[in-house]
């Protein structure tokens, strides 16, 4: 019969302390009976000596000194799993929320989980088609990857989210009916309408039933929210690796996440590094990132693509520069392309996918698709160097070869960036779109690509685009 | 004497807080609880002893003992180590994986080398013989590239008094007996030595020697010496990673150690995978057979990182001794610095600039002084390079591990975001970066390569130079405007940059080209310098030469010419150049 701790000693945001305790282990969870019988839980955060520093996932408001009895659960926090998961509505630390009742637990899992072994990780190589041309060409999300979106408040993130969601469901040629496709949804600090839109889209989509939601929203608890991609990823694992599922994950929001922690840090009197996040802010989100990935001995795969937004859509800013250290490339959200109408707003020159190189050419998609990917993204850059020319003298003076480029930008922004919500385009017609764009440019510009690939592509406007 | 033995009193992420005993040493090794997990003593107090676990620590108890081990945090040197992948405090990965499958559980106990494997071992000393420390008494062949040499241990001096026959040893087999102030001591192949302590050397060499990496922008334009530290800085997706990548490919060290230090567990499988496909060209074997991996991935323990570091270039440092040219990437050091800064705010030390410790700068030296050009105690020579990425925050290279570093390295190739945002690769910024190596190596290149390499490379620094400010006006006003002269050196310019500086590490040419080409490729492009401003000079105008495509042919060298018998069709494109102009300048001259 473990103990009953009565009373704490000192409670100051998030964290309670209680003294005298002699067996508590770091992280073991901790459950708190309040005066009218309800249940917190905690998990112990430091330990020293016989004093016990433990956070309070529900909030401590109506905690006082001596209103509460504390027992210490003896494990460290863990999640129940199983395939019924699929298709169920939880709360941001894993507990039914959707009326539903509980769940058969297959196995109970440390929701921390343990890093994957290096030599046992299977390098991802094959190329998910998302239906969405910018990503597809140029950023090409590759199974297995961590593929983050940066945006900014007010930009349509959410509904690339799940404009990828749904497209890219079918993951196998034997697999047209999606049965090894799942979605883990985890919603950190977003608001109420943010998980309701992405639940409405999972149901009109109908693969509600492969979903499962994990629901922090803006007002539930702090603390909670560091627990949430925890629960989230751990599920994923479970689906991926014990039923060799496929499994998509979205996080969001990043942003609130860490600034969850950085709230709790700060509660706990830590020394902050930048803009008052931690120190250990990097190897926080790397424990969550780089859960994505394939393992050798299994057919399943995690993919990650966490969407965050950039304060002040300021991509120095230390979520979303730690960020892009960890993951494998980022596709970025431009404000400007946002406020002309194109959707999806995807701004391409700061856009990468690391993995793309090995899962794309000859026996993946196409042999063409490197050298016109390579291709596409020199002369874009140049269309910049175009516009900012034109914007000083005049699109007039412009050479002819400039407003070639000019012609060639506007051309891209309009067909090949712009997609309706609902365009499901294949890799055959993005390349092909892509091709058709480039021989608006002279020959002789395009020096990323062979001429092998120049006379078998390049000017055959003739074929076949949407 | 027993060993110290403490009780845990507080446990914060990594650092653990241990009272009970005092005779802990600073920098001991000690295991830590129930699971025996790996740490390390870091501080001393009249009352506690301060430890940082180089494993996760959940699950860890308060009154759990603590024991010392006796001795600081060492690796274990021996024939084995190479075409392995290790952690950050060399634990074989592929072991635990066999102990633990796919994920990484704390505690694993596993072998830090196969000690059950029995090596070839041949003996060169026979009784009688002195040896010191450093003395190669013998070899074994460790990989089919490389020969291990197995050296007597440096703190060790006296005479043979017995030396086993050739045949088959593990490597905690006595292989020999040596007699030393009047006691005898066992000689195995297996040596420990404390990753925080440079191994010693008879003497520091000046860096005569490049490290020839077939890279056109490192080579030609800043190359590095053997024995020399370089820094590659750059924001994410500037290609850090893939320049590590391609050094570790391509340059001409007989050993690489691979430190993957806080980065993504693809690019550790990646590397594992790649490297044992690749061929090195010089011997036919894999690539993987001259290279050690120890890989923290961003996720493990955030002490162990630290430590990686130290392991890695303890690692070096051995081979080093041998009389091999060692060549050792950090991808990133960055990571390591925050590490060290995760730990010091877990220890509430004042922090200095941006939370990092006051410490780090020297820290940062003392590894890259581990770098250099050094004649071995056994007489041999030896190097190592050392070759740290670092990542600064927000791209920004004035924040504190950039600059610190920036001190304590000679060599900076400074990645650069636009150039890699318009796809330039490898992205490094000629106008920013620099090597001081270049008056060390001239003589080298000089005699080596071609007489005037070095001047041909300031050439062509000096058109980029002239370019730069070119480009100032022609952003206000179009490049139009300007007068043939300047076109021309804009012309120049961009064929060194599409032409010279980028390179396709995905072509099978490109990827590695060899000086001999890198030096043809500067020849042609300063011909079409030279007949460019003759024909300026004779009042034409360039537009008649560029629209021949005499340019393009220049930039399509390095796809159009192999890495082989580049004499004939070098010249033949000299020729084709000098007949471009002449067929030129006449009609415009006239």
């Amino acid at each position: 019969m473990p103990i009953e701790y009565m009373g704490l000693n000192n409670i100051q945001g998030p964290l309670a302390v209680i003294e005298g305790v002699d067996e508590a282990f770091y992280e073991e969870m901790v459950s708190v009976t309040m005066a009218d019988g309800t249940k917190r839980m905690g998990r112990v955060v430091e330990i020293s000596g016989d004093k016990a520093v433990v956070q309070m996932f529900e909030g401590t408001d109506g905690l006082s000194l001596e209103n509460t009895a504390t027992r210490f659960t003896g494990e460290p926090m863990r999640l129940k799993l199983s395939r019924e998961m699929l298709g169920r509505t939880l709360d941001g630390v894993g507990r039914p929320i959707d009326g539903m009742g509980d769940y058969f637990a297959e196995e109970v899992r440390d929701v921390n989980g343990s890093p994957i072994n290096p030599v046992a990780r299977e390098y991802p190589r094959n190329f998910i088609q998302t239906g969405i041309s910018s990503i597809d060409c140029l950023m090409t999300l590759i199974r297995g990857q961590k593929l983050p979106i940066f945006s900014g408040d007010g930009m349509p993130h959410d509904d690339l989210a799940v404009q990828i969601a749904r497209q890219a469901k079918v993951v196998d040629s034997d697999d047209a009916a999606g049965e090894k496709f799942a979605i883990v949804f985890a919603a950190m600090g977003v608001k109420y309408d943010v998980a309701n839109y992405f639940r409405r889209s999972f149901e009109e989509s109908g693969v509600l039933g492969k979903v499962v939601m994990f629901l922090n929203l803006s007002n539930d608890p702090v603390v909670e929210r560091i627990i949430t991609p925890r629960c989230a990823l751990t599920a994923a694992e479970y689906l991926a690796f014990n039923y060799d599922m496929h499994v998509l994950v979205i996080l969001t929001d990043m942003t609130s996440y860490a600034e969850a922690l950085r709230e709790i840090s700060s509660s706990k009197g830590e020394i902050p590094s930048r803009k008052g996040f931690p120190g250990y802010l990097y190897s926080d989100l790397a424990s969550l990132y780089e859960r994505a990935g394939i393992i050798a001995d299994a057919k399943g795969s995690v993919t990650q693509v966490p969407i965050l937004t950039m304060p002040n859509d300021d991509i120095t800013h230390p979520v979303p520069d730690l960020t892009g250290y960890i993951t494998e490339g980022q596709i970025v959200l431009g404000r400007n392309l946002n406020l002309v109408g194109v959707y999806p707003p995807v701004s391409v020159l700061p856009s990468l996918s690391r993995l793309m190189k090995d899962g794309i050419g000859e026996g993946f998609t196409r042999e063409d698709h490197p050298e016109l990917a390579n291709q596409l993204f020199a002369s874009y850059s140049k269309v910049e160097d175009a516009k900012s020319l034109s914007s000083v003298i005049g699109e007039d003076e412009l050479s002819e070869l400039d407003k070639k480029y000019l012609a060639f930008g506007r051309e891209f922004d309009k067909r090949f960036l712009t997609q309706g919500a609902y365009e499901n385009r294949s890799i055959e017609e993005t390349l092909d779109l892509g091709w058709q764009l480039l021989s608006m440019l002279p020959r002789t510009e395009l020096d990323r690509v062979s001429d092998e690939m120049l006379d078998k592509y390049y000017g055959k406007t003739e074929r076949e685009v949407v | 004497m027993a060993n110290a033995e403490g009780r845990i009193f507080g446990i914060n992420g990594p650092v653990v807080r241990v009272r009970g005993s005092g005779a802990f040493e600073m920098q001991e090794m000690v295991r830590v609880g129930s699971e025996s997990l790996i740490g390390e003593v870091i501080g001393v107090t009249d009352t506690e002893t301060i430890v940082q676990v180089y494993e996760e620590t959940v699950g860890l108890r308060a009154g759990e003992t603590v024991t010392g081990t006796g001795g600081p945090l060492s690796v274990t040197l021996a024939p084995g180590i190479l075409s392995n992948i290790f952690d950050g405090i060399e634990r074989p990965l592929s072991e635990i994986r066999r102990l633990t499958n796919a994920f990484i559980s704390r505690g694993t106990q596993v072998e830090l080398l196969d000690e059950s494997k029995k090596w070839d071992v041949k003996l060169t000393v026979k009784k009688g013989d002195i040896v010191s420390g450093g003395t190669i008494i013998g070899s074994t062949p460790e990989t089919s590239l490389i020969e291990h040499r197995i050296m007597i241990p440096p703190n060790i001096a006296g005479t043979v008094e017995w030396a086993a026959p050739d045949g088959k040893y593990t490597i905690n087999d006595v292989i020999a007996r040596v007699k030393s102030a009047g006691s005898v001591i066992d000689i195995r192949m297996r040596q420990e030595w404390p990753i925080k302590k440079a191994r010693p050397y008879a003497q520091r060499q000046a860096v005569t020697k490049p490290l020839v990496t077939g890279q056109r922008v490192i080579d030609s334009m800043f190359p590095i010496g053997k024995g020399g530290a370089a820094a590659v800085p750059g924001g994410f997706g500037t290609g850090k990673t893939m320049t590590q990548h391609q050094l570790a490919k391509w340059c001409d060290a007989d050993i690489i150690v691979y430190i993957g230090c806080g980065e993504r567990g693809n690019e550790m499988t990646q590397v594992l995978n790649e490297f044992a496909e690749l061929i090195d060209p010089k011997s036919q074997r894999p690539l993987l057979d001259r290279t050690v991996l120890i890989a923290n991935t961003s996720n493990m323990p955030v002490a162990a990182r630290e430590a990686s570091i130290y392991t890695g270039v303890t690692l070096a440092e051995y081979y080093r001794d041998m009389g091999y040219h060692v060549a050792l990437m950090a991808d990133s050091t960055s990571r390591w610095a925050e590490a060290l800064r995760e730990i010091s705010g877990r220890l509430e030390e004042m922090p200095a600039e941006e939370g990092f410790p006051a410490y780090l700068a020297s820290r940062l030296s003392q590894f890259y002084e581990r770098a250099g050009y050094v004649t071995n105690l056994n007489g041999s020579e030896g190097s190592i390079s050392i070759i740290g990425a670092v990542s600064p925050q927000g791209g920004d290279f004035s924040e504190p591990v950039t600059q610190n570093t920036k001190r304590f390295i000679r060599c900076f190739w400074a990645l650069d975001k636009s150039l890699a945002y318009s796809r330039h690769y490898p992205a490094i910024q000629w106008l920013t970066s620099y090597s001081e190596y270049i008056n060390d190596l001239t003589r080298w290149y000089e005699e080596n390569v071609s007489p005037d390499f070095m001047q041909k490379r300031a050439k062509l620094m000096a058109i980029l130079q002239e370019e730069a400010s070119l480009m100032e006006i022609v952003k206000l006003i179009g490049s139009d405007v300007l007068p043939e002269g300047q076109k021309a050196t804009l012309e120049v310019a961009r064929a060194i940059r599409v032409g010279f500086l980028q390179q396709n590490a995905f072509h099978k040419d490109d990827t590695y080209v060899p000086l001999e080409k890198q030096d043809k490729m500067m020849d042609a492009i300063l011909l079409l310098d030279r007949r460019l401003k003759e024909l300026v000079a004779s009042g034409a105008v360039i537009s008649k030469v560029t629209q021949t495509g005499i340019v393009d042919d220049i930039i399509r060298i390095k796809y159009t010419i192999g890495n082989e018998d580049i004499d004939a069709p070098f010249n033949a494109l000299m020729k084709k150049i000098n007949d471009t102009f002449d067929a030129s300048v006449p009609s415009f001259a006239k």
